[in-house]
């Protein structure tokens, strides 16, 4: 399929070292790639695989503090490694050009978004300013940016997040480039947002013709994206085939094993009987920034029943950390009423008793911040145990080694480490013990596998369901993750823009009829299925179709 | 100890340079009796005369012997700079630290506060002062102490401020954690490294400012020996092409460079740490 | 537009509160005197008729706040009061003096702003080579020494040794502005020599952390070459920083005038300062805190507002 007429990119054993306490280590070990014409290859793999190191390798950069140690990377017959700065140069924006993770980030401030999109065409003399401009609208109305004729007059910051990142695409087509590096575009990108960039960029690639290579940790997304994907690890390739091939018949046991992630589900749980007393329940609480004019949450009731977990699901800005705030007595509500056993708690954490505050504990999205970096894992687990419970000395130990125990964590080698000197999965397993060491009835989860990778955040939310067994606990689970409500959730609530949508059982939430929302956001979560974008965007179609048809 | 020496075998010439520099003037600052040829205002002969055996860099104004006077004028200058710099330290952190931590009116009151004594120049203010306190050295303390804790103030509030947000101090204050706990265990930490490449820096502003008071006859006043003062006093003498005046001037700024460059090295490492996590 | 006029009439409102509260401050820190004065003037051996009478005289028997508001009023209408020591008319003392300070910090900011801007942008440009590597060197030792070292060094270098300038300062009142600045050459270039330094680090700084940002990789990304990231990319949104550098070392330089003045016997309102100080002549040296903390405030305040109009955010809203 790739003989050398066709073959646009040729990458052979690439490596790239990046200094480290004064020493060069390898990031990427000797990587063999290869793209055709007209191909999208799909790099795939966890934090730390060099996934994007290797990306913005095949345009012949590397960044502050990493160098090329070996291997070629050729471009058109060109060795970008060893070609000098102003070859190098002259290829970016018209022959090879970038996608970048946070669009928001990477246009300029101080330019309107028109001035970037048409600078590098103009400069090497693709064409006018006039030109660039009539085309750059051009290529704004067909990524189905809002106002094409006059978005790109706007500052980046007078631009949403995912229209900036349909901006970006168009800027990199701007020289109809042969190849464009896609890196994680969607990564920071809501789910209903993410479905409209992944159909503008699939569509405009497929128009040009253009190469592509296509970075992301996400599965579901690549299969939709790629001809062909390659799984990257520590630096090395695992496996590569083309997409049908690796979704269906993978050949390595990692690569099976990332497949395999999402099989995960708790087992279902008897219902709550009639006359159960909820540990926590939120009554039509309403909650209010002082310094904003409307209110962030708006009536919401909620209950929570020991050996229960309820998801709260949301996009950003849709309230569902904000409930747990409000819960936790950092933003106190305006009206409503929160209870714990049924009885009322104060609005405000500083006026709750600390056996009221003992009882509701937190575990947070990023472990990194939630630990405090100078403390040791027994004292970080320790102190609540000491605090609410009076533990000291032999006591104290031999509970903080049966609560690491617990968390699956080896107590002699844990005990006395410091967080940096811990995995991100390990972390957050700190940041559960230090919850449990609590002694709590309900525990908020807020976002805790989001940050992890996907064989790690598994892994997490395994050891979330035996505790909840072991110690009868109430979860809050907070994400915007849908297949990880499906594993976990006994009971479901939908929230956008500060109100509930829609709540109840898993099971009546997850079959139709939906709320339109939920709609939405269940048809946008991406499937592993390659044909599943085709097929959303076709029912969205037909359905508006429908509707105008109906009017 | 030994971590410190083996970091310091890496570190780059600049820094080893400046540990040595400080190091030797802490040396002569504590033993200064014992390696001083003679009394710190001790008048051993006529005005003004050249360097010597006797007197290795001559005589001052006074008669007194300017090698002696170098060696005591370290201890004076040094010993009040950083006594100046303590002091600015524990104030305006513990004040900035309290900003951060109650934010609401506290922090409110506070700043605004800082923001007056700032929006007067430094040594503008430091002259008014001491105007009216009168020169002395308790006074000068006081007063470029109260100076300079304003702009530890604002350091510390904003390295704060920077740790406040950390989800571990939320868990710490939701805990039900006093307001000395968390201070001490969960920002004091944190906040230590910035800080002490901080101390460094203010000590060079605070050690050039009262040397400037000095030279200016308004900070360490005679007989006390004290580099600032010293150039003043024998300053006629350049002008006549000898450049002795200028050894405690030197002396002040090769302090400071050294400083300097021990500062840079840990903040060099300190951004390094920080890439490394990424 | 109207929001951004709304926000700069904040900034001068709040500009001139502070200089409120600082003349405030100013005048009332000579409360804290113990006794008061008089008393400080006259010193022990004064009779209570002679202390009295000084009392009546300098107005103490008012009291404090209508004194300040006598103070405040006279000074708007350009009535500075007179001095305490030798009762002439502080306006009379300072005039002068006043333009001789401004003249040498206006010279030596007319070389050292350009300068220091151009030098940091080179910097940054050739950041980590050995260019830099010895600016930095060199820019760090001479923010180290103190003032009246590069003073003197210069008077040796350039007084003494080669005789090409006057190592004093000494102003006539009639001297032509080429004599004036053959006169006012060596102390303008020490200060030149020290806020140069000062500044380019900081601009060089303020640039290099622009350059870490992600837009900046994307020039890159996008074929930039470095001299059109520096100044294309990078320097417009770096704008507010280095005008905040700039003002910060104006600032600075009013304060390094003081010491400066005194190397060089220099007819300014530093030597004043100085000289009033260890007469503790409290009018005098009120009036001079004041108007050098009206000069700060003002550089505050203009870069401050030129920073607010150089952000494209305030400046193109949502």
């Amino acid at each position: 399929m790739t003989n050398q007429d066709t073959q646009l990119l040729k990458v052979q054993n690439l490596q790239i070292e990046g200094l480290s306490e004064d020493r060069w280590k390898p990031i990427v070990k000797g990587v063999d790639l290869t793209l055709a014409k007209g191909e999208v290859l799909g790099l795939i793999g966890e934090s730390g695989a060099g996934k994007s190191t290797i990306g913005l390798g095949a345009m012949g950069y590397v960044r502050d503090g990493c160098r090329f140690s070996g291997g070629s990377v050729e471009f058109d017959g060109v060795d970008l490694t060893k070609a000098d700065r102003e070859t190098r140069r002259n290829l970016r924006s018209t022959r090879i050009a970038y996608v970048a993770q946070s669009a928001a980030a990477s246009f300029n401030p101080a330019f309107k978004l028109i001035n970037q999109h048409t600078e590098f065409a103009v400069r090497r003399g693709v064409m006018s300013r006039d030109e660039a401009q009539r085309d750059a609208i051009d290529l704004y109305r067909q990524l189905q940016l809002p106002n094409p004729d006059e978005i790109g007059f706007r500052y980046p910051h007078q631009v949403s997040g995912g229209q900036l990142q349909r901006a970006m695409t168009a800027m990199a087509m701007a020289c109809r480039p042969d190849l464009i590096i896609f890196d994680e575009p969607t990564t920071a990108l809501d789910v209903t947002t993410q479905i409209e960039v992944l159909s503008a960029i699939r569509e405009i690639v497929e128009e040009f013709g253009t190469s592509a290579i296509y970075i992301t940790h996400d599965l579901a997304v690549v299969a939709q994206m790629a001809d062909r994907i390659m799984v990257l690890r520590h630096g090395n390739e695992v496996e590569s085939a083309d997409t049908e091939t690796m979704l269906n018949a993978p050949q390595e046991d990692y690569t099976k094993s990332l497949w395999a992630v999402r099989s995960f589900t708790a087992e279902e749980k008897p219902e709550v009987s009639e006359d159960a007393v909820p540990v926590v329940s939120l009554k039509n609480v309403t909650a209010q920034y002082p310094s904003m004019a409307q209110p962030v949450l708006n009536d919401i009731s909620m209950s929570f029943y020991p050996g229960r977990t309820v998801a709260v699901v949301g996009e950003s800005g849709s309230g569902k950390s904000t409930t747990a705030r409000s819960l936790m007595g950092l933003l106190p509500p305006i009206s409503g009423d929160i209870l714990l056993n049924g009885e009322p708690l104060a609005p405000q954490f500083r006026k709750r008793s600390k056996a009221e505050l003992k009882s509701v504990q937190m575990i947070y999205q990023m472990a990194d911040t939630a630990l405090n970096p100078k403390q040791r894992i027994r004292d970080i687990i320790g102190r609540p145990m000491t605090y609410y419970r009076g533990l000291k000395g032999k006591a104290l130990t031999e509970e903080t080694r049966a609560l690491l125990a617990d968390i699956e964590l080896e107590p002699d080698q844990y005990m006395n480490r410091l967080p940096s000197e811990l995995s991100g999965g390990q972390k957050q397993r700190i940041g559960i013990a230090r919850a449990l060491a609590a002694a709590p009835q309900l525990v908020i989860c807020d976002e805790v596998t989001s940050a992890l990778d996907q064989l790690v955040a598994e892994g997490i939310l395994r050891l979330l369901d035996k505790l909840q067994k072991e110690h009868n606990l109430a979860y809050m689970f907070i994400t915007h993750d849908i297949s990880t409500v499906r594993a976990i959730a006994d009971e479901v609530v939908v929230m956008q823009h500060g109100k509930i949508v829609e709540q109840g059982p898993k099971n009546a939430i997850f079959s139709p009829p939906h709320a339109l929302y939920t709609d939405l956001l269940l048809s946008s979560v991406p499937e592993m299925d390659p044909t599943w974008l085709d097929r959303v965007l076709a029912d969205r179609v037909s359905e508006a179709a429908r509707a105008y048809l109906v009017e | 100890m030994n971590g410190f020496l083996h970091e310091l075998r890496k570190a780059p010439l600049t820094a080893q340079f400046g540990c040595v520099v400080v190091l030797l003037y802490i040396f002569v600052a504590i033993f200064a009796p014992m390696l001083a040829p003679f009394g710190e205002s001790e008048v051993v002969g006529y005005e003004y005369e050249p360097w010597s055996a006797v007197n290795w860099l001559g005589t001052d104004s006074l008669g007194r012997d300017m090698a002696t006077r170098m060696i005591y004028g370290a201890r004076n200058t040094i010993g009040i700079a950083l006594l100046t710099t303590v002091i600015a330290f524990v104030v305006g952190t513990t004040a900035g630290f309290f900003a951060a931590v109650l934010q609401g009116w506290v922090d409110q009151l506070l700043s605004r506060a800082v923001d007056v004594v700032i929006s007067i120049p430094t040594l503008i203010f430091a002259l008014l002062l001491l105007t009216i306190f009168g020169a002395s050295v308790t006074s000068l303390i006081g007063v470029i102490a109260l100076i300079y804790a304003t702009f530890v103030y604002r350091i510390a509030r904003a390295v704060a401020m920077g740790i406040v947000v950390m989800d571990y101090v939320e868990a710490a204050q939701v805990r039900g954690e006093g307001l000395w706990w968390i201070m001490r265990k969960e920002i004091l930490p944190n906040a230590a490294p910035p800080l002490v490449a901080e101390f460094g820096l203010r000590f060079c502003f605070v050690f050039l400012t009262i040397s400037g008071l000095s030279f200016l006859g308004l900070g360490i006043q005679p007989p006390a020996a004290d580099w600032g003062s010293m150039v003043r006093e024998n300053a006629s003498l350049i002008t006549f092409g000898d450049l002795t005046p200028l050894i405690p001037a030197a002396a002040i700024g090769l302090l400071t460079v050294a400083v300097n460059f021990i500062v840079d090295w840990m903040l060099h490492k300190a951004s390094g740490l920080k890439t490394r996590g990424k | 537009m109207h929001y951004l006029i709304k926000l700069f009439i904040q900034r001068l409102a709040l500009g001139l509160l502070t200089l409120f509260v600082v003349s405030l401050v100013i005048f009332l820190s000579i409360e804290l005197l113990p006794g008061d004065v008089a008393q400080q003037v006259l010193g022990q051996s004064a009779t209570p008729e002679n202390l009295a009478a000084f009392r009546r005289e300098l107005g103490l028997d008012q009291p404090a706040h209508s004194r300040y508001l006598e103070w405040l009023g006279g000074f708007l209408q350009g009535d500075l009061g007179n001095s305490l020591i030798s009762g002439i008319p502080i306006w009379d003392l300072i005039s002068e003096r006043l333009y001789n300070t401004f003249f040498l910090a206006g010279f030596a900011a007319l070389i050292s702003v350009p300068l220091a801007v151009l030098l940091g942008v080179v910097a940054a440009l050739y950041r980590d080579t050995l260019l830099d590597k010895s600016i930095n060197v060199a820019t760090l030792t001479a923010i180290s020494v103190p003032e009246f070292f590069v003073g003197y060094i210069l008077v040796w270098l350039f007084a003494v040794e080669l005789g090409l300038f006057p190592s004093i300062a000494n102003l006539s009142d009639d001297a032509s502005l080429s004599d004036r600045l053959y006169r006012t050459f060596l102390p303008a270039l020490t200060l030149t020599l020290i806020v140069t330094a000062h500044m380019m680090r900081m601009t060089r700084a303020s640039l290099i952390n622009l350059l870490a940002l992600p837009y900046i990789e994307m020039a890159r990304l996008k074929g930039a070459s470095q001299r059109r990231l520096i100044v294309i990319h990078a320097l417009p949104n770096a704008i507010a920083p280095i005008v905040t550098v700039i003002a910060i070392n104006l600032a600075y330089l009013i304060v390094g005038v003081v010491i400066v003045e005194v190397v060089f016997v220099y007819p300014g309102m530093g030597q004043l300062l100085v000289d009033s100080v260890a007469k503790r002549d409290f009018t005098v040296v009120q009036t001079s805190c004041l108007l050098f903390s009206a000069t700060y405030i003002l550089f505050n305040l203009a870069s401050d507002l030129i920073s607010i109009a150089s952000n494209p955010r305030l400046l193109h809203r949502k």
